[in-house]
């Protein structure tokens, strides 16, 4: 190919240019339109059953933080002269066997079953994103090992933990979000691996390697932003499990103490046939309360789940 | 002449395969020969291209000489501006830290070379705070000064990647390479993607930076029409083999190579009175796990002969019109250049 003779390439020259400046218009025109505000937001308040799960969520949370404000009762204080009262002005969710009014103890209850639920996906998802962001965009024998890790506290079935962990160290809050968090990180952890196996085949990724940025930095602060949206679901999902299985737990006598008020511990009487038959206020009220928790986290999740989705583009 | 020019970096026999695990217990049952022993001296100020049928290893290639796949074999050596001769193959991740500085890569997808989650500044920012530019001010000037040398405005470097189209993210691509200044850029299919009148601007744009900044390119593309326009040599890869490397005006009028004879005459041509033959190419590119025996292009060649299934033809040196040129097949019937190869330390 002989070289292009001068004219042909100052003609080209010009028609580039033209071409250029009408792609610079373009570009220019479309800078109003861009912009402003966040889409995952709007996403969200979009969905309406994630609005109306945010919606139970804070009336659940502000009603147990402001519980001193909303009763005047004490959820410990007995009162053996208002023994199984069924609900009434006084008393709106009624009182329980030893007389305790039961408004209050939801409340307050809730209280400690949302920081068991919270504070254990929390601190799952705190180990779980540490070790899975680093292992999953290194890979190698660190991901395997970790992987076999977390294959073991997975596969050890939680009830067996439970009460090796409460006849070694005693029933304690503590202790229950201590084996929530143990049991618990390895899905995070999962996930949180496996979202960063596929970010670290983007260009982005090759691109900041290409400048040889050290591993930590290119995993947490590049990468991590990029998995949060699926992170922040496992972590509502998560709540919402810790929640239920708190109650559960705590049904069985093997949750937090006795002495403290939580949902679970409130429904624990419910053990009794006689409870379950005549009072209905003992167990109603707090069941319908934890199932509507739970319900709201889901949606809130779903909602999350949505929103972040960058498959869905709305 | 060629044969003067100075050497940016010399790659000597380099492969790069993968494992191909099977099984529960994820044995090793063979590999994938992406690149399989390739030659090639890159001279500085330079553009090579590098073209081939999808597959052919181009990209492999391409993350090799970054090391950002590890080379199984051969030596990837770069030369720096004073002689200096470093095989990036035997260092380790802190050893490539210094020559992270001169050789950098253009990425083929806008869509996933940027980082959805920061603004452009945040991507740009960390590569120069690790060369020594500590102050925030002078970090925001530089990226500012890099968006203008790709014909962008300074203020897009607190916009997100999704608010540019996709002309845009690859001029932001450039000025990503450009950041610290490197000596050689690999630019793998860097405009494949775009719209044809996009890529002409784009590829002007990557030429008018070279001219200022002496940059060597080492131009990966699919596309033969691309490599005209830009390269001054073209590599012709064929299953991870480099086939035939000469000037890109020889690669059009005087091939050797019986692939590349059939890799041009699939190109459409624009001009009606140049009709030329059609080669179709039989059958599919075989697997480069198990690359046919001999020339890996006897299955699917036309002039093929018995010593071709059994002989790899070794990548000899020619000469067309005084320049070098290099081509593995058993066929042609020139004389080897006789010289001394180039010396490359000086
Ligand atoms: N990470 C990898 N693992 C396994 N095989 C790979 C990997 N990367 C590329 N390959 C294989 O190597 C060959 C060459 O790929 P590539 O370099 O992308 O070719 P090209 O850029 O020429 O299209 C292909 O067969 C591809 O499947
Ligand atoms: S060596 Fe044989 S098979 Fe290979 S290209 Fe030449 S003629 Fe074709």
């Amino acid at each position: 190919m002989p070289g292009p003779n001068p004219s042909t390439i100052t003609r080209r020259r010009t028609r580039l240019d033209a071409q250029f400046d009408r792609i610079r218009a373009r570009e220019e025109a479309g800078l109003a339109k861009s912009g402003g505000g966040s889409r995952t937001l709007k996403k969200f308040l979009n969905n309406r059953l994630a609005v109306i799960g945010l919606t139970i969520f804070a009336v659940i949370i502000l009603a147990s933080v402001f519980a001193p404000l909303l009763t005047p009762y004490d959820p410990n204080k007995i009162n053996l002269r208002d023994m199984l009262q069924a609900p009434s002005w006084e008393h709106w969710f009624g009182t329980d066997r030893t007389g305790r009014d039961l408004f209050a103890r939801v409340l307050y209850g809730g209280r400690i079953s949302i920081l068991v639920g919270l504070g254990s996906a929390i601190l799952a998802a705190i180990i779980g994103v540490l070790i899975g962001v680093y292992t999953g965009y290194v890979g190698g024998w660190l991901d395997a090992l970790a992987m076999r890790v977390s294959e073991i506290f997975m596969s050890f079935p939680q009830i067996i933990l439970v009460l090796l962990l409460v006849s070694i160290l005693g029933q304690s809050l503590l202790n229950l979000i201590l084996i929530f968090t143990l049991t618990g990180w390895g899905g995070i952890y999962r996930m949180a691996r496996a979202r960063m196996l596929s970010i670290r085949e983007e260009e982005y990724v090759l691109a900041l390697r290409s400048f040889g940025l050290g591993r930590p930095l290119i995993a947490y602060k590049h990468m991590l932003p990029n998995a949060l949206g699926p992170i922040m679901v496992n972590i509502t999902l998560s709540t919402a499990a810790f929640i239920l299985q708190e109650a559960g737990l705590s049904f069985l006598g093997l949750g937090v103490p006795l002495s403290i008020p939580t949902w679970g511990n409130i429904l624990n009487v419910a053990q009794d046939i006689r409870v379950l038959q005549s009072n209905w206020w003992i167990w109603l009220p707090v069941g319908t309360v934890i199932s509507l928790f739970v319900l709201s986290v889901n949606f809130i999740g779903d909602g999350l789940r949505d929103a972040t989705d960058p498959s869905q583009q709305g | 002449m060629a044969e003067s020019k100075d050497v940016i970096l010399r790659l000597r026999g380099v492969k790069a395969h993968f494992p191909v695990k099977a099984g529960v217990f994820k044995r090793t049952v063979g590999h994938v020969r992406a690149v399989d022993g390739v030659d090639i001296d890159v001279y500085r100020g330079e553009v090579l291209g590098l073209v081939g049928e999808s597959g052919c290893g181009k990209t492999t290639l391409g993350k090799t000489i970054l090391q950002l796949v590890r080379s199984t074999e051969g030596e990837i050596v770069y030369r720096s501006p004073d002689n200096e001769e470093s095989d990036l193959s035997k260092l380790d991740n802190e050893g490539l830290v210094p020559f992270r500085k001169r050789l950098q890569i253009v990425f083929q997808d806008p869509h996933s070379s940027l980082n959805p989650a920061f603004t452009i500044f945040g991507s740009l920012e960390d590569p120069l705070k690790k060369y020594g530019v500590k102050s925030r001010e002078e970090r925001r000037k530089i990226i500012g000064d890099l968006l203008e040398a790709v014909n962008m405005r300074r203020e897009y470097m607190d916009r997100y990647p999704h608010e540019f189209s996709g002309g845009q993210r690859q001029r932001i691509g450039i000025a990503r390479a450009l950041s610290i200044d490197p000596e050689l850029i690999v630019c793998d299919e860097a405009v494949s993607a775009l719209d044809v009148s996009i890529q002409a601007q784009v590829l002007q744009l990557l030429m008018k930076l070279k001219e200022e900044r002496k940059l060597t390119y080492i131009f990966i593309t699919h596309d033969l029409s691309v490599t005209e326009y830009i390269c001054d040599r073209v590599a012709v890869m064929y299953l991870g083999k480099v086939v035939e490397l000469c000037r890109s005006e020889d690669l059009f009028a005087k091939n050797l190579h019986p692939y590349t004879e059939a890799l041009l005459s699939a190109i459409p041509v624009a001009d009606l009175d140049k009709k030329s033959e059609r080669i179709v190419l039989q059958g599919d590119v075989p697997s480069p796990v198990n690359p046919p025996s001999g020339c890996p292009f006897h299955p699917r060649c036309r002039y093929a002969k018995d010593v071709c299934k059994s002989v790899v033809p070794p990548l000899k040196r020619y000469h067309t019109d005084g320049h070098e040129h290099f081509a593995a097949c058993h066929l042609i019937d020139l004389p080897e250049a006789t010289e001394e190869p180039v010396a490359l330390t000086a």
